[in-house]
């Protein structure tokens, strides 16, 4: 089952450059909220606070409450490892391992977290294949074909099987379907929608009718600032906050 | 893309005022037709309600088109779900107003009957309403819609207080019947336009505010 997100005074720096300022935020669990704002508002940064990729970049840092579930997850002695495995995250542009099969694609981030077990493997590479509706698609040719010889679309859903494998609570996606045409989006929407009854889902979108279309609850970021969080229905039909309704009607700037 | 769209925008808002500008013809027309007994308003009303049928196509269509290309949102998107609720109420006011011109068609084939009602006097404040409500939505201004809020209990009043007086002079002189009965169906054309120009203004006032004020309360979205 997912697990509810708390974000407390949240800033993240790019060297000196102060891209999230005093973040709160409370992510609901099993609950699908999206992220949007203009570009360099800092929405990524925002999702890759939540999972520590943030400080992977040369220079970049984060400070501030972030609770998943019961997990600190800049406390003391919390493993940026276990962080990732129990936070998956889905990027823009699908990421397979080019020359593994589908399979091992999958089963990747099992073997890489020491487990051995072939049954069980089997089991959940199948149950995560499933989750991702991507099985009836691919179940006869798991080990003959590769993840590179799949579309596009059904790459992404790989990547999102291959997160789902290691048994997440919490899944972030950053732009999912950007790079997709709109029946591999469509899919990959119908696809979130079903994740939240396992996971918290947090995604970040540049297409509004995207986060209109798959989130309960929408954040608009400008400028590292969280200016309004709240039901998806009521951010895109009465947003409380000017600067909102500018933004997503177009007049911002 | 959004300064085409703000043409779009601009563009049905435009129409829809011009179709206020039939509607409110249309009332005028009906209300002097009554005021004169003259046949020729009643022509005017009816040749006009053309005019406003085809107003309204207009303006779903280029609605569902904007809804269609451009998925407006928020304030974007109250605005045009106003306009299409208030493109048929004004359909409606052209509907009331030829209901009221085929009174008085029946009206002035016979004699003039002296009735304790004062329809002009109504026609006047029912006109003013729907001014007010369109000059709010010209203008997005909800404290003007508001006020018509208001004047709706005027209306309904008049109406009550003619039904009474009408039904009275039925019963005491039944020769007068007829008449009678079309004024208080005039009467009655009148006070549900009155109704429109309420509707009107709700659908500016969540136009304008994002709240939702029908059946007398103001619910926001929590």
């Amino acid at each position: 089952m997912g697990v509810g997100i708390e974000v407390r005074g949240l800033n993240a720096w790019y060297g000196k450059n102060l891209a999230l300022k005093s973040i709160d935020m409370t992510v609901a669990a099993n609950h699908v909220t999206a992220v949007i704002g203009p570009s360099g508002c800092g929405k990524s940064t925002f999702v890759r606070c939540l999972n520590r990729m943030h400080e992977t970049i040369p220079e970049a840092r984060a400070e501030g409450l972030v609770k998943v579930g019961e997990m600190e997850v800049y406390g003391d002695g919390t493993d940026p490892v276990e962080i990732r495995r129990r936070i998956g995250m889905v990027f823009q542009k699908p990421n397979p391992f080019p020359t593994m099969s589908i399979y091992d694609n999958v089963a990747a981030g099992l073997r890489l977290n020491g487990f051995r077990n072939r049954k069980q493997m089997d089991e959940l590479v199948e149950r995560s294949l499933k989750l991702a509706a991507l099985w009836d698609e691919v179940k006869d040719m798991l080990h003959k074909k590769s993840g590179a010889s799949l579309s596009g679309g059904q790459q992404q859903r790989l990547c999102i099987a291959r997160s789902l494998a290691v048994e997440p609570e919490v899944l972030l996606m950053d732009e999912p379907a950007s790079a997709l045409d709109p029946i591999s989006t469509s899919k990959i929407e119908e696809l979130i929608f079903q994740l939240k009854q396992h996971y918290t889902v947090v995604i970040v979108t540049h297409n509004m009718q995207q986060a209109a279309r798959v989130a309960e609850f929408t954040g608009f970021f400008l400028m590292g600032s969280l200016i309004e969080y709240d039901k998806t229905e009521k951010i895109f039909t009465t947003p409380a906050d000017k600067r909102t309704e500018d933004y997503i009607t177009g007049r911002f700037g | 893309m959004r300064s085409r769209f703000q043409q779009g925008l601009d563009e049905l808002k435009e129409k829809l005022l011009r179709m206020g500008g039939l509607a409110e013809q249309a009332i005028d027309r009906a209300a002097e037709a009554y005021r004169t007994r003259d046949a020729k308003y009643c022509q005017m009303v009816f040749t006009g309600e053309n005019d406003i049928n085809q107003a309204e196509r207009e303006i779903d269509e280029l609605a569902l088109d904007l809804l269609a290309m451009q998925q407006p949102m928020a304030v974007d998107l109250r605005f045009i779900m106003a306009v299409v609720k208030i493109n048929a109420d004004l359909e409606r006011v052209g509907d009331q107003a030829v209901n009221i011109a085929q009174r008085v068609l029946d009206l002035i084939s016979e004699p003039e009957v002296p009735l304790p009602v004062d329809i002009p006097r109504m026609a006047a404040s029912v006109t003013t309403m729907v001014q007010r409500a369109l000059e709010s939505f010209l203008d997005g201004k909800a404290e003007i819609a508001e006020a018509v809020l208001q004047m709706d209990n005027v209306v309904d009043r008049m109406k009550d207080e003619a039904f009474v007086v009408l039904v009275q002079k039925m019963m005491s002189d039944p020769q007068v019947t007829r008449a009678a009965l079309n004024v208080l169906l005039i009467a009655r054309n009148l006070e549900r336009i009155a109704d429109h120009a309420t509707n009107i203004s709700e659908d500016v006032i969540f136009w304008v505010r994002g709240a939702d004020v029908r059946h007398g309360g103001a619910h926001y979205r929590s």
